[in-house]
């Protein structure tokens, strides 16, 4: 087998238990609030519309910014928490994706069972009322056995979309099988993508079946269709599950990453590392800029990797560039002052926001840096990752040198090299460490004015984590460790087209050129 | 003994039935009879609270003081016209549905789902058949039955025949006639065919734009009446037999 396939096979029991267990809560969450919500909607048409309307509502908010949304709200109820009673709880990871999925679960089971409920036979029910049945006995012994078809319709609906929604859990930091798709679409590792997808979607398959045998079981009142189908999701359930009955190590280290290639390897290379030194690692992977600070501000993760200039400028709001040296040591002031957070040192490379052309372009139109770059730009195209045109950079870049581009565009990193490459944007928001500099021919423009700020890669660990002697004496041997051209050639074997490795195999290889 | 005392109703400002009063007897078989829109049907439901008074009082005797509207429907069969048999339930389980509101041991409902279904003439296999398998006549004979089960004293039926074909109707009313008798049931039963309130009941109420238009046994309303109404009413059986008493004689001539 594809090593690629046969490494993604080893994460999968791991992925499939949480996955599994997020959507399984989430089902059941959902369906406990709906079906009494359900029940008093179809009693009430003043409770019937704004329900509906809510679950409509909520149903029309992308997934993604869903989840997104609640982790910010749960960090601001913990904090909350925290301060009011001395327990703050976790806002990343598990709480934020069970309250999105289970919101999101619920149109369907609501929708379904209202129409169940107010679809039974009147005559049932005028028969149930006439013989002295209490309102309690009406619902439980004629009302909700007969719309059941209907209602268990509705879960199936809703467990298709939560088993498929559960993928972007992801993005908040709870692992999932989004985790292939999400690391599969960073290093174009279009095998990793389809391995998650198709996961996913037998998965979604497998309980859509065997609910289906439920419903039809219920329509046809043959028992044991219900029992097979109920005894198929339990069975399925429990296997899925079993990784989790595994104890996790009490003192686990987790380790953080954004969402791209380098972050992947970095964070792979100090989980080797750690785990050469005898420690348990947990990964969470595909963290947003602001969210990983926050999150290692919180204790959530315990380490990970960030870059001066994203600190500074996000973090702190600063504006100013006073300089490399400057930066890291008012940062290493600052966020220990702030937020307990340390930064244990820089890994010796910088990853710099940069702009970006292929190299013959830049030469046929004489551009070598910003100034030259400004006097083209109404005629070129612009083409620049996800955050990019949102960060101060780009505002200070645009200040500084009055670019104005013919036309903006936002990619995924990936799709914003193709772009490039195909001509379809001439000038790209590129990151200096990244391997395809190089491949690609491209030429990064300097910025005379010293707009942008230093990026240096640096090493930053949580404040309950600050004197962990085993995690410092892992980590220290990075510092100043892993020079650009290292750095490069290992995002470079990533994202490659041909003969591409994982973040791990590439964390490996980094690993086994440095200084022991 | 059911007593309705000035009584009335009205939908949305428009009155239905009343000020009405009423007293029936037990053990009487009276049949409220009368056109749509004469609240009959009303009238019928407010006497198991399945419709509330808007004025008025109703006595159902026999009933522990502030008894609630669950309690009193447990101890009044309601048959009607759509039957509203339990589809997810067999037929032994939609009778014995009053028998366990009430708590019974198992026994006892088996040994009593068994008596109903002899006692309208269903065979004891069909207790295991689901209501969807039976024809017209059988479903009313369970509904019946299940009205039954609990062992009211009082039945009130809602057009309870009024779906089935002529001769199932013909035969289902004698067999409950019978068994009105047998188990000295006091039944009210609404119907808008006056044939069957003749034949069936000991007293027609006959009733218009919720007023009471004439009242007494069926041999004295068909003796004549002085309200035109009622009269013409009471001569439609008689003046429908002459003309198919004619067309026999027509035939036989022919």
């Amino acid at each position: 087998m594809d090593e690629r396939f046969a490494a993604a096979a080893r994460l999968l029991p791991g992925y499939l238990a949480q996955h599994v267990l997020l959507s399984l809560c989430a089902l059941v969450l959902g369906f406990a609030i709906s079906l009494p919500l359900a029940v008093a909607a179809s009693r009430s048409a003043a409770v019937r519309w704004p329900s509906l309307f809510a679950a409509s509502l909520i149903q029309t908010i992308p997934s993604l910014a869903l989840l997104a949304l609640f982790y910010p709200l749960l960090l601001a109820l913990s904090s909350l928490s925290r301060a009011w009673f001395g327990i703050g709880f976790p806002a990343l990871g598990f709480a934020p994706s069970l309250i999105a999925l289970t919101l999101y679960s619920m149109l369907p089971m609501l929708r379904n069972g209202v129409a169940g409920i107010l679809g039974v036979d009147a005559a049932a029910v005028e028969a149930a009322r006439g013989m002295g049945m209490t309102g309690a006995q009406r619902l439980f012994r004629v009302e909700l056995p007969l719309a059941a078809p209907v209602i268990m319709a509705g879960v199936r609906t809703a467990a298709v979309w939560t088993i498929g929604a559960a993928t972007l859990a992801t993005s908040v930091g709870q692992t999932s099988l989004g985790n292939y798709i999400f690391a599969g679409l960073q290093t174009e590792n279009w095998a990793l993508v389809l391995f998650g997808c198709a996961a996913a979607a037998i998965l979604a398959l497998a309980a859509d079946q065997l609910l289906g045998l439920i419903e039809s079981g219920l329509a046809a009142r043959r028992a044991w269709r219900i029992w097979l189908g109920a005894a198929g999701l339990v069975a399925g359930a429990a296997i899925a599950l079993a990784p989790l009955a595994v104890p996790a190590a009490a003192g686990a280290y987790v380790i953080g990453a954004k969402n791209f290639s380098e972050q992947y390897i970095l964070a792979a290379l100090v989980s080797r590392r750690l785990e050469a030194a005898g420690a348990r690692v947990t990964l969470k992977e595909d963290l947003g800029s602001a969210t990983a600070y926050r999150a290692l501000a919180a204790g959530e993760i315990d380490a990970y990797i960030d870059y001066t200039g994203t600190l500074w400028t996000n973090t702190l709001g600063r504006k100013d560039n006073p300089g490399r040296a400057a930066v890291l040591a008012t940062l290493t002031g600052a966020l220990k002052r702030r937020d307990g957070v340390v930064v244990l040192g820089p890994l010796g490379f910088e990853n710099a926001y940069a702009l970006a052309m292929r190299a013959d372009r830049a030469r046929g139109l004489g551009i070598a840096d910003l100034n030259d770059l400004a006097a083209h730009a109404p005629a070129l195209a612009f083409g620049s990752d996800l955050e990019f045109l949102s960060r101060p950079e780009w505002a200070a870049l645009e200040k500084a040198y009055g670019l104005k581009f013919r036309k903006q565009t936002s990619y995924q990193p990936t799709f914003m090299y193709r772009a490039l490459v195909d001509g379809e944007a001439d000038v790209i928001s590129a990151f200096s460490s990244d391997g395809r500099i190089a491949a690609e021919h491209l030429t990064v423009l300097a910025d005379p004015k010293g707009a942008i700020p230093p990026y240096d890669a640096v090493i930053l660990v949580s404040p309950r984590r600050a004197h962990d002697r085993r995690l410092i004496a892992a980590l220290r041997p990075l510092i100043g460790a892993i020079p650009v051209t290292a750095m490069r050639a290992a995002n470079y074997s990533v994202d490659r087209d041909h003969d591409k490795l994982t973040p791990a195999q590439a964390a490996a290889n980094l690993g086994a050129r440095l200084p022991q | 003994m059911i007593q309705l005392r000035g009584v009335a109703k009205s939908y949305a400002g428009r009155p239905v039935v009343g000020p009405l009063d009423l007293t029936i007897e037990a053990g009487e078989f009276v049949a409220l009879l009368g056109g749509s829109g004469s609240g009959k049907t009303t009238t019928l439901k407010m006497i198991n609270r399945l419709i509330t008074p808007d004025a008025g009082e109703i006595v159902v005797e026999g009933g522990a003081a502030g008894e609630s509207a669950d309690h009193l429907r447990r101890r009044i069969g309601y048959v009607f016209q759509e039957i509203g048999l339990f589809p997810h339930m067999t037929v032994g389980e939609n009778i014995a549905c009053g028998p366990r509101l009430a708590r019974w041991e198992k026994a006892r409902i088996a040994a009593r789902t068994a008596d109903l279904l002899s006692l309208v003439d269903l065979p004891a296999e069909s207790s295991s058949r689901m209501p969807g398998a039976l024809s017209g006549g059988q479903r009313q004979r369970v509904g019946v039955a299940r009205a039954l089960a609990a062992g009211p004293a009082i039945m009130l039926m809602d057009e309870p025949f009024g779906a089935l074909d002529p001769i199932t109707r013909d035969a289902l009313g004698r067999d409950y006639r019978a068994l009105h008798e047998r188990l000295g049931l006091t039944t009210v039963m609404v119907t808008h065919d006056v044939l069957e309130a003749l034949l069936l009941a000991d007293r027609v109420v006959v009733l218009g734009a919720g007023a009471i238009l004439a009242d007494g046994p069926p041999g004295d309303l068909i003796a004549g009446h002085p309200d035109p109404a009622v009269q013409a009413l009471m001569e439609t059986p008689r003046r429908q037999a002459r003309r198919v008493e004619a067309l026999r004689a027509g035939s036989a001539h022919g």
